[in-house]
């Protein structure tokens, strides 16, 4: 088997094994709970080795977002219609590579931990078949060669999110919050439909290496696919889905919402990130900019331990995305891969919380968990300082990087990035502080205990890719470099470097230290006496959820009204019945011609004849 | 005594054709609404011999075809009298009247 052969072959087996184990739980599997945990278990177990084997094999492969002759393979021939020519084929390059071993990596411990927190649901097997079919969709994206198979597994992710999200669906909270993430994200994906239409119109194809070839697109066609990952990724304005979608089991919020769905969105702006003018890319890092900043504002009044984790997410996500607009789409896959491990860590920690307190989640209700969840403890904290940036945690060296894009490329942007460093430790302080230290503030985090083995394992693997992820000695941040940098060369200065480095850590440790300062020992929250109105600004989310229902109930509902009184009135009283009325009348009418009487029929067709001679004669 | 022409013949035939007409129209009676058809088809046959008759001749003698045609009318004229009447005994023997005004079953 030559080695092309083995890549395709392996990474076919990566990307149809999930679905079939989503396919046969589907069709019968489900009544086995057990049987339907191992098939889904299995294979992203199988995915996962075939992934690294993929990677330590391959990824040393000619690199650069244009890949090398070998690295797509001419699939099966699928839609041929004139010019237009979509192949079902996958582009196998180092970023794919490392893209598959986070998507299963983070699946697969996902699904270990899994088995103990969904043990005793009544939609085991259901829960299963959704997280397999959705690693599947995801996958796709990740070894999509053209841009239409991107979109479609692009929507099978939002599909199978909506399934995961909703997976409590007597939940009213929880069937709204799938339905509010399915929407939202068509909103982005419309965006990203018109951009993919323009970029064919420009350029006649939809190959990605092709495309790669031929540079970038207009500034609108790059901002119409930016929607794609606006919605994907939840940036502003399209962010409100992602805290909503908390509503769903926690595994699934720690594999969708912080490891690989939102991750999607950022992963195809740096594959296709050929295809942005200059003027897109300051659009797109200021967009995520603002994500951000709101994000983090947002996160630091949260009580829910998972709403935390979400905005905090959200503002991780506006700085992939603002490293991208940035022209470092190395520093922003840098991120994206330390995050992906961190903030599974953390939402997998929460989960661990939540089950050993029974299901409380309002931090102001746990407290003292530091004594009875020792492990889970630790394991959150290196999460938290992860996330913050603490020196020589992975999160450190990530954002460090981003910064220091941003530093080079755009200064005001730089400045924003200290501010949500900061913000973040803050906020990260905040919750370990109130959910871990000082008493227990109720029965269930009195009672709680420590957590069985499927959930600690993961954790302790994620802790340990927490803290060495970003290691020099890994070279992460290298590889990465060296696959995406290709196109733009990144001139980052030494000095550049050095001040990311000194603002960053000096945000993350002042941003800690007040959080130390404003939470130690707090029975309630200190913040909304100091700040007022914008605590509760920040608590109500900047009131993005009541702005939206507005504007939906002035414009969506009322041109809704009309269509409904267009419909009833003109299609359905005017065009139907008015056609059949029509119809109708005339038949009564003529009705009274057919009288039966022979003698009118002759006087009839005599008349008849009269009429046809006067006409042709005179 | 002026010359018989065209002319008069067709007057005469037009005039038959409309009693013809008006039988049809006006009485009642299947059997002498049908003798009414049989006076219209003669008053065309009439306007076909005239027309023959008044034809100039053509080099190869004088042209016979309206008087032929007229032949073929009074024998399927014929054959149609023995279709006609059978029906008319027919629809009596059913419904023991032969006044069109009581058969209006095709009425909607």
């Amino acid at each position: 088997m030559t080695d092309s052969e083995l890549k395709l072959t392996l990474a076919m087996v990566v990307l149809f094994l999930p679905l079939l184990a989503a396919v046969s739980i589907g069709l019968g599997a489900r009544r086995w709970r057990g049987l339907s945990a191992g098939l889904s278990l299995g294979a992203s177990a199988i995915a996962f080795v075939c992934s690294l084997i993929l990677f330590i094999k391959f990824h040393g492969a000619p690199s650069g977002i244009v890949p090398a002759t070998d690295a797509a393979f001419n699939g099966i021939q699928w839609l041929h219609l004139g010019d237009f020519k979509v192949d079902f084929a996958a582009l196998i390059d180092p970023l794919s590579l490392l893209m598959l071993l986070i998507v299963t990596t983070v699946g697969t411990l996902v699904q270990v931990f899994s088995l103990a927190y969904m043990k005793t649901d009544a939609g085991y097997s259901r829960y299963f078949a959704g997280l397999s079919l959705f690693l599947f969709s995801m996958l796709g994206i990740v070894l999509a060669s053209n841009l239409l198979l991107l979109f479609i597994f692009w929507e099978l992710v939002g599909v199978s999110s909506y399934l995961l999200i909703s997976h409590w669906f007597e939940k009213p909270a929880a069937a709204d919050a799938g339905k509010k993430a399915f929407i939202t994200n068509r909103i982005g994906d419309f965006g990203f439909l018109i951009g993919i239409l323009f970029v064919w119109q420009l350029h006649g194809t939809l190959d990605i290496i092709a495309l790669a070839d031929m540079g970038a697109v207009t500034t609108t066609a790059g901002l119409l696919i930016f929607c794609g990952a606006m919605g994907k990724s939840a940036q502003f304005p399209l962010h409100v889905w992602l805290p909503d979608a908390m509503e769903g089991p926690t595994p699934v919020s720690a594999l969708i919402h912080a490891a690989t769905m939102v991750a999607a969105g950022v992963y195809m702006l740096c594959k296709l990130f050929f295809l942005f003018t200059a003027d897109a890319l300051v659009i797109i890092s200021w967009v995520g900019g603002i994500t951000a900043l709101l994000a983090a504002l947002m996160a630091i009044q949260q009580n829910d331990i998972k709403r935390i984790l979400a905005y905090s997410t959200l503002s991780q996500l506006g700085y992939m995305v603002m490293a991208v607009g940035c022209a470092g789409p190395a520093a922003s896959l840098f991120h994206l891969t330390t995050h992906a491990a961190f903030k599974a860590l953390l939402f997998l920690g929460a989960g661990a919380v939540i089950y050993s307190c029974h299901h409380e989640q309002d931090i102001w209700k746990l407290g003292g968990l530091r004594k009875k969840l020792p492990l889970t403890y630790r394991a959150f904290v290196i999460g938290a300082l992860a996330l913050a940036g603490f020196p020589l945690m992975s999160g450190f060296f990530s954002k460090d990087a981003i910064l220091a894009q941003a530093f080079v490329a755009n200064q005001p942007l730089f400045y924003l990035g200290v501010v949500v460093a900061l913000l973040t430790s803050f906020y990260m302080m905040r919750c370990v502080l109130v959910a871990f230290h000082g008493d227990a503030r109720s029965e269930a985090a009195k009672e709680a205990h420590e957590t069985p083995g499927e959930m600690i394992g993961p954790l302790l693997i994620l802790s340990a890719l927490s803290i060495g992820l970003g290691w020099h000695y890994f070279g992460l941040s290298n590889f990465l470099i060296k696959v995406s940098g290709a196109v733009i060369p990144n001139e980052i200065t030494h000095s550049a470097k050095l001040t990311a480095m000194i603002a960053g850590t000096a945000a993350s440790l002042t941003g800690l230290f007040l959080g130390w300062m404003a939470y130690r020992g707090v029975k309630q929250d200190p913040l909304p006496a100091m700040l007022g109105a914008l605590a509760r600004g920040m608590r109500d989310k900047f009131y993005f959820d009541e702005l939206y229902a507005g504007l939906n109930q002035w414009t969506q509902e009322r041109l809704s009204h009309y269509a409904a009184w267009f419909d009833r009135w003109i299609i359905g009283g005017l065009a139907v019945r008015g056609t059949s009325g029509a119809v109708d009348l005339t038949g009564c009418l003529l009705r009274l011609v057919q009288s039966g009487n022979l003698q009118t029929y002759a006087l009839l067709l005599a008349l008849g004849l009269l009429v046809m001679l006067t006409f042709f004669l005179f | 005594m002026t010359h018989v022409g065209l002319e008069h013949y067709l007057v005469v035939s037009a005039a038959l054709f409309c009693l013809g007409l008006l039988g049809v129209v006006i009485r009642r009676n299947l059997i002498v609404m049908y003798m009414s058809l049989e006076l219209m088809l003669n008053a065309a046959t009439l306007a076909l011999v005239a027309f023959s008759h008044h034809q100039p001749p053509s080099p190869h003698g004088s042209p016979l075809d309206g008087q032929i045609m007229v032949f073929f009318i009074i024998t399927v004229a014929a054959a149609e009298v023995a279709v006609g009447l059978a029906l008319i005994v027919a629809l009596y023997r059913k419904r023991q009247t032969t006044d069109v005004a009581d058969l209006a079953s095709m009425k909607l």
